[in-house]
C-alpha cells in the first residue's frame, strides 16, 4: 500500500489494482469549512487531470481532478450527510471515490509524502 | 472624531454605561423581534374581506383541490405590524449612505414611484389594443429615444428584465449578427476583472471565455489583448470605467482593434453613472452596451430587484434586437412591433426573450429621473459622483492601500486593499464594523484582482457633510484593524444580528419553515 | 437640481483636498476627442416635479385603464383587487431602498421576508422548495428548461401546445443558442389539453416535459398520469402555472408529480403595469436543489445563537462559478416577491380559496352569459377564472370594435398567434373578482352588437 500526491492536493491510496481518492488536509484548510463535496457516480469513467469531484465551501466551489485515469467503483457517501468529514478527517474517513487503475504507471509522475510536504512549504 | 459627528452624540457619553441587561421579550426598545408569518398567523385569519361567490355548479373538471395548502393568514392589523418590524431590521438608502461598489446606491427620489403609480400606467394590461396604450407606448419610446442620445448609440433593445438579462440580449445580438455573417466564432475575451456575469452570461449563450489579464495599473493589458484577436473572437466583454472604478483610456483602440479582427465589443454599462452626461459609448466603437436603471437611472433595487436592463446597440447590431419595441411613426401614433409584424419591420431579430414588453414600471421611473435632470443634471450627476469618489479616496489614501491612487484619479468609485492590517483581521471585519457605525458597508472582496478588495461608491446624492462622516469612521474602524482591536472581530455588536453561521446555512440547507417536531408527550 | 446635494463651495472645497483645479482634471484617463465640453446637444434641460408629473399625467391620460372599464383581459397577466396595504408596506424606504441582502446582519427583514415567501411558494405549488425569485414566469420558465438539461444531461425539451406562446417563443430563442431542441406545437380549439399525446411524444432523448396548468386557453389537464410517463423515460415534468390564485381551487401541479413547478406571481399584489416587472416563481423537489437557478434564502443562527437568515447555496451562482454557474441571474424581482407575500399573507389559506371560488364563479356565470350570444360558443369543458370562446368571426377585429365601445374585451387568439387562421375566430376572456354583473352584461351586450 502506498500514497501518493499531486499538485492539486489530491492524494491517492493504491493497493493493487484499485486506489482511494481524497484531497489533502492542506488544501482543506485552503479551502476553510467545507460544506458539500459532490462525488463521482460508480461506473464513471475518469481521465488523468479531468473533473471527477466538486467540493464547495461557502464562498467558494473547487473541481477535485482525478490523479490517475479509470473506473469509479465507489463513492464516499458518508460525505453527502456530513460533509465536515472533509476538514475533519481528510486523509482518512473524508475520503471522496475509489477507482480501478487503467494504468500503473500513471503513478509514475505523482508525488511520495515528503516531495508533496516540500512542496506546501514552498508555496 | 466627535467634531466630525453632526449627531449630537459623544463618545463620552457611554463612558459610565452598565452592562447592558436583558430583556423579557429579547426586544430593546425601539429593536423588536418579529416571529415568521406561520407562527403567528393560522389558516382561518384572513385580512381580506371578500363578497360571497355566488353558487354555481363547478367547471373545474374534477380537479377541485382536496388538500390543505398550508398558507397562514393574518389580519390586516397584524400584517402592518409584522412587516413594519421586518423593514426597522432592514438597511436602505432612505435611511444612511450606502456605499456598496459597483451598485450605484443613489437616492431614489419620490416623484419617480408618484408617476409610476398613475393608473395609466400601473393599471394598463400588456395586451390591450395598443389605440387603448398610446400614452404606455410613448413611455417606453421616450426613454428610449434618450437612453440613445446619452450613449451615442443607434437603436436600443428596451425587453431585458435586468443587467444580466441585458448581457445576455447583447451577446445574442453578437451571435446573431455572426451567424447572419455565416461565422461561427466561439471564444469571448473577459478580463479578469469583470463582474461574474460576463463569464456566466458568454457561456449561457454558448460561448467559450477566455480571460485577459490586467496591467499594474488596473487596466485591460492592451498588448495581450490584441496578441489573442483572430478568427475565433466573437467579441470582448469590457466594462467602462472598470471594476477598480478607473476608466478604460484604451476603449477606443480596443474597439478599432476588435473590429479589425472581425469581433464585436460589448460593454458592462453598471458603472455607467460615472460618465452618464459626459463621455457617449457609441463614440468609443462600443456595439452594445446594457444600462441598469435601477442603478444610473434611480429606481429602487427593492431588496433585489425588479431591476431593468436595457440595451443600447450600435448599427451593426441593432438590426438583431429583440422583439418587441415600440416604434414611433410620422402621424405621432406608436406602435408595438412584436410578432406579427417582426417579419417586415424587423426581419432579422433574434426572437423574444421575455413575455410582454420590458419593465414598464420601471420606464416610468427612469424617464421621470432622466427629465427632472435633463442634459445639463445629468453631467452634473456623472461629475459629482466622480468628485465624491476621489474626495474618498484621497482622504483615505493615507489609512487604507489604494492599489492604484498612484496612477491617477478614480471615476465614480474608489478602491483600497486590506494590506497593512493588524495579523488575523481582514476587510470583512471592516465591513462588520462600519455596520456598528450606522452605515452600510462598501462591496467587499470584489473585484478579485486586489487582495481583500473594498469598493466604496459614493454616488452624487450624498453630501460634503455625509462623505466626511463616512470618512472619520472608516478611518477609526480601519485604525482598529490595523491595532487589532479584538471588539471588531465580533463586530457588528449592535445591529439586529451578530455574524450569522453561513457553514451552518450551506451545509444543513433550510430554505422552507417546517412545523417543530413536537415532543411526544409522556403519559 | 433637487437631487444633488453638494453646493458650489463644497465643491471647491473637495476638489481642493482632492489636490484638482476643475472637476475636468478628474476626467484625464477619458480621451480628450471622447470627452463632452457641455451638455449633449439637443436634449432638454432640468425640468421641476411639477412639469414632470404634468407630463407623464398627460402620457397617462392617452391609455385606458383596466380599473375605469370593464375589463376582460387574461393570457398571463390578471388584474386582481391589490390591499391597500399592500402598497404601503412595499413602499417603506427600507424595503423599497435596501440591495440585494449581502450583509445579513442588517437585511433580516429582507432575508425573513424571502424565506417567507420561498415557504408560501413551495406550499402552494406542492413542491419542497422554492427560490427567492426570478424575472418573471416566461424566463422562469427558460430557466427550467434548461436545469432540467442539467440534471437529465439531454437536450431535448417537450412542450405542450397550450404553454404561453410568448414564453414558447422565449424558449425558442434560448434554444437556438444553446443548441437545445424543442418540440413545439400550436394549440386546437378543442377541449383535449394533449397531455396524453405529449406523454406519447417522449423518449430516450427528452430531458423535460412543459406543461401549462390551467393552460393557454384555460383548459385544466389532469398531469399525474404525464408525471408518470415522464419519470419512466428518466425524464422530468416541468409545470407552469401563469394563474397563481387558481391554486387555491384545484390540485397543486406538486402532487401530481411535477418535478419542478415554475410560475408567473403577478397576479398576487403586483399590477398589470403594462408587462412589468412582475415575478417568476420557481419551485422543485427537494433533490434537485443544488441545480436551482436564481438566489436562496435559507435559516441559520447568529453568533449569540438566534435565529436569523442569510443568502445561502450561493457557490451555484455567477459570481463564484462564474461560467459554470447554474445561471446568470443576480438582480431578481425581491420587491414584486415582497408584494406576493404581504398580499398572501393577507389572503392566507382562507382568503385565497375564497378569492379563488369567486374568480371560478364568476368566470361561470360569465361564461354562460357569453355563451347566451347567438353563434358564441365555449371551447373549455373545464376552466378556473379563463376559458376561449369560439367568435362567428375574427376576434381581433371585435376586440378593437368593443374598445371602441370602451369595453376591454379578452385576448384574441390572433394576437398571441399571429397569422394562424384556425385559431383567429378565437378570445380569450378572463373573469375575476374585479369583475361585476353589470361589467359581464356591458360585455354581452357589447359583444352581441359588434356580432350582429
Amino acid at each position: 500500500m502506498s500514497r501518493y500526491f499531486t499538485d492539486e492536493h489530491e492524494w491517492i491510496e493504491v493497493e493493487g489494482n484499485t486506489a482511494t481518492v481524497g484531497i489533502t488536509d492542506y488544501a482543506q484548510s485552503q479551502l476553510g469549512d467545507i460544506v458539500f463535496a459532490e462525488v463521482p457516480a460508480v461506473g464513471a469513467s475518469l481521465s488523468k487531470g479531468g473533473d471527477a469531484a466538486v467540493v464547495e465551501s461557502v464562498k467558494a466551489a473547487s473541481d477535485v481532478y482525478a490523479p490517475v485515469t479509470g473506473i469509479v467503483t465507489e463513492g464516499n457517501d458518508a460525505l453527502a450527510d456530513d460533509p465536515a468529514l472533509v476538514n475533519s478527517d481528510p486523509e482518512g474517513a473524508g475520503w471522496f471515490f475509489k477507482i480501478e487503475l487503467d494504468d500503473l504507471s500513471e503513478l509514475d509522475g505523482l508525488m511520495d509524502a515528503a516531495a508533496y510536504k516540500a512542496f506546501v512549504d514552498s508555496l | 472624531m466627535s467634531t466630525l459627528n453632526a449627531s449630537g452624540w459623544r463618545p463620552e457619553m457611554t463612558e459610565n454605561d452598565v452592562t447592558t441587561p436583558s430583556t423579557f421579550t429579547g426586544n430593546r426598545a425601539l429593536m423588536l423581534e418579529e416571529a415568521l408569518i406561520f407562527e403567528i398567523g393560522d389558516e382561518h385569519t384572513t385580512g381580506v374581506d371578500l363578497d360571497a361567490a355566488p353558487s354555481v355548479q363547478s367547471r373545474l373538471g374534477g380537479m377541485d383541490r382536496n388538500r390543505g395548502i398550508g398558507l397562514p393568514g393574518l389580519s390586516e392589523p397584524q400584517t402592518v405590524r409584522h412587516y413594519t418590524r421586518l423593514s426597522r431590521q432592514n438597511y436602505g438608502i432612505d435611511l444612511g449612505f450606502f456605499p456598496l461598489g459597483s451598485c450605484t446606491m443613489k437616492h431614489n427620489p419620490r416623484l419617480n414611484e408618484k408617476v409610476a403609480r398613475m393608473k395609466g400606467f400601473a393599471d394598463v394590461h400588456p395586451l390591450q389594443p395598443q389605440e387603448t396604450v398610446q400614452g404606455a407606448l410613448q413611455v417606453i419610446n421616450e426613454l428610449a429615444f434618450w437612453l440613445i442620445e446619452l450613449t451615442g448609440m443607434h437603436g436600443v433593445a428596451m425587453a431585458p428584465k435586468a443587467g444580466a438579462h441585458g448581457e445576455l440580449c447583447g451577446m445574442l445580438c453578437i451571435k446573431a449578427a455572426l451567424e447572419a455573417r455565416g461565422e461561427d466564432r466561439k471564444v469571448v475575451l473577459v478580463p479578469e476583472s469583470a463582474h461574474g456575469t460576463n463569464p456566466a452570461t458568454a457561456a449561457f449563450a454558448g460561448f467559450t471565455v477566455e480571460d485577459i489579464p490586467a496591467t499594474p495599473e488596473g487596466r485591460v493589458d492592451l498588448a495581450a489583448l490584441k496578441k489573442r484577436l483572430g478568427p475565433d473572437v466573437a467579441a470582448v466583454m469590457i466594462t467602462n470605467p472598470n471594476t477598480c472604478g478607473l476608466f478604460e483610456s484604451d476603449l477606443k483602440t480596443i474597439s478599432d482593434a476588435v473590429h479589425a479582427a472581425g469581433g464585436y465589443v460589448y460593454c458592462d454599462g453598471a458603472n455607467f453613472n460615472a460618465i452618464v452626461g459626459k463621455v457617449r459609448p457609441g463614440d468609443l466603437g462600443v456595439d452594445a452596451m446594457h444600462i441598469n436603471l435601477h442603478k444610473t437611472f434611480s429606481t429602487p433595487h427593492g431588496g433585489g430587484g425588479p431591476g431593468s436592463g436595457p440595451v443600447v446597440l450600435s448599427e451593426a447590431l441593432a438590426p438583431f434586437g429583440p422583439i418587441p419595441y415600440a416604434a414611433r411613426y410620422a402621424d405621432g401614433s406608436f406602435k408595438l412591433v412584436e410578432e406579427e409584424s417582426a417579419g417586415e419591420e424587423h426581419p432579422q431579430t433574434f426572437g423574444r426573450m421575455t413575455a410582454f414588453h420590458g419593465q414598464m414600471g420601471m420606464f416610468t421611473r427612469a424617464l421621470s429621473y432622466i427629465m427632472s435632470h435633463g442634459a445639463d443634471g445629468l453631467k452634473q450627476v456623472a461629475e459629482d459622483a466622480v468628485l465624491n469618489a476621489n474626495y474618498i479616496l484621497r482622504s483615505l489614501e493615507d489609512t487604507l492601500e489604494a492599489p492604484f491612487a498612484a496612477f491617477g484619479p478614480c471615476m465614480h468609485e474608489a478602491l483600497f486593499t486590506d494590506n497593512g492590517l493588524a495579523e488575523g483581521f481582514t476587510t470583512l471585519d471592516i465591513a462588520k464594523g462600519l455596520i456598528d457605525e450606522g452605515f452600510h458597508p462598501m462591496t467587499v472582496y470584489f473585484p478579485l484582482v486586489v487582495h481583500g478588495a473594498m469598493l466604496v461608491e459614493p454616488t452624487e446624492t450624498e453630501s460634503k457633510a455625509a462623505l466626511d462622516q463616512f470618512i472619520g469612521a472608516l478611518r477609526s474602524v480601519a485604525n482598529r484593524a490595523k491595532q487589532g482591536d479584538p471588539a471588531l472581530k465580533t463586530a457588528p455588536h449592535f445591529a439586529p444580528r451578530r455574524r450569522l453561521d453561513e457553514t451552518l446555512a450551506a451545509r444543513k440547507p433550510q430554505l422552507v419553515w417546517k412545523e417543530p417536531e413536537l415532543p411526544i408527550a409522556a403519559e | 437640481m433637487r437631487y444633488l446635494p453638494l453646493t458650489q463651495s463644497g465643491r471647491q472645497a473637495m476638489l481642493a483636498v482632492v489636490g484638482a483645479k476643475s472637476v475636468d482634471d478628474l476626467f484625464v484617463d477619458v480621451p480628450q476627442e471622447a470627452r463632452l465640453s457641455g451638455p449633449i446637444a439637443g436634449l432638454p434641460m432640468h425640468a421641476s416635479e411639477m412639469a414632470v408629473e404634468r407630463h407623464f399625467a398627460s402620457m397617462a391620460h392617452k391609455n385606458m385603464a383596466a380599473g375605469d372599464h370593464p375589463f376582460f383581459l387574461g393570457a398571463g397577466a390578471y388584474k386582481h383587487h391589490v390591499p391597500a396595504s399592500v402598497d404601503h408596506l412595499i413602499q417603506r424606504g427600507e424595503f423599497l431602498t435596501a440591495y440585494t441582502p449581502y450583509q445579513p446582519e442588517i437585511a433580516q427583514g429582507t432575508l425573513q421576508m424571502l424565506f417567507e415567501f420561498q415557504t408560501q411558494v413551495a406550499r402552494l405549488f406542492g413542491c419542497d422548495v422554492a427560490n427567492a425569485s426570478m424575472y418573471d414566469g416566461s424566463t422562469a420558465c427558460w430557466e427550467a428548461i434548461g436545469m432540467a438539461g442539467r440534471i437529465t444531461k439531454r437536450k431535448k425539451a417537450v412542450l405542450a401546445s397550450g404553454l404561453h406562446p410568448h414564453y414558447v417563443n422565449v424558449a425558442k430563442t434560448m434554444a437556438h443558442f444553446t443548441g437545445d431542441t424543442l418540440e413545439t406545437a400550436l394549440p386546437t380549439l378543442d377541449v383535449d389539453t394533449g397531455f396524453a399525446a405529449l406523454a406519447d411524444s417522449i423518449d430516450a432523448e427528452t430531458s423535460c416535459v412543459v406543461v401549462q396548468y390551467p393552460d393557454i386557453l384555460g383548459r385544466i389537464g389532469d398531469m399525474s398520469a404525464l408525471a408518470e410517463r415522464c419519470h419512466a423515460a428518466g425524464a422530468l415534468l416541468i409545470a407552469v402555472v401563469t394563474e397563481p390564485v387558481a391554486l387555491g381551487a384545484i390540485k397543486s401541479p406538486g402532487e401530481m408529480g411535477a418535478d419542478i413547478v415554475v410560475g408567473e406571481g403577478q397576479s398576487i399584489g403586483v399590477g398589470l403595469q403594462f408587462g412589468g416587472p412582475y415575478v417568476g416563481l420557481f419551485a422543485c423537489k427537494e433533490k434537485f436543489v443544488r441545480q436551482m437557478p436564481g438566489r436562496l434564502c435559507g435559516e441559520t443562527v447568529d453568533a449569540e445563537g438566534k435565529r436569523g437568515f442569510v443568502l445561502t447555496l450561493s457557490t451555484r451562482e455567477q459570481h463564484i462559478r462564474r461560467e459554470k454557474a447554474t445561471s446568470n441571474i443576480c438582480t431578481n424581482s425581491g420587491l414584486c416577491a415582497l408584494a406576493f407575500s404581504i398580499h398572501m399573507s393577507l389572503l392566507g389559506e382562507r382568503g385565497l380559496r375564497d378569492l379563488a371560488a369567486l374568480n371560478h364563479a364568476k368566470a361561470v356565470q360569465a361564461a354562460d352569459r357569453l355563451t347566451q350570444i347567438p353563434d358564441v360558443t365555449l371551447v373549455n369543458d373545464s376552466f378556473f377564472n379563463e376559458f376561449t370562446l369560439k367568435l362567428p368571426r375574427n376576434a381581433r377585429d371585435v376586440v378593437h370594435k368593443l374598445a371602441e365601445k370602451h369595453v376591454l374585451g379578452g385576448v384574441s387568439l390572433g394576437r398571441l398567434y399571429p397569422g394562424i387562421s384556425e385559431l383567429e375566430n378565437g378570445l380569450l376572456v378572463a373573469v375575476t373578482e374585479v369583475v361585476s354583473a353589470e361589467d359581464i352584461e356591458t360585455f354581452a351586450a357589447s359583444l352581441q352588437e359588434v356580432l350582429s
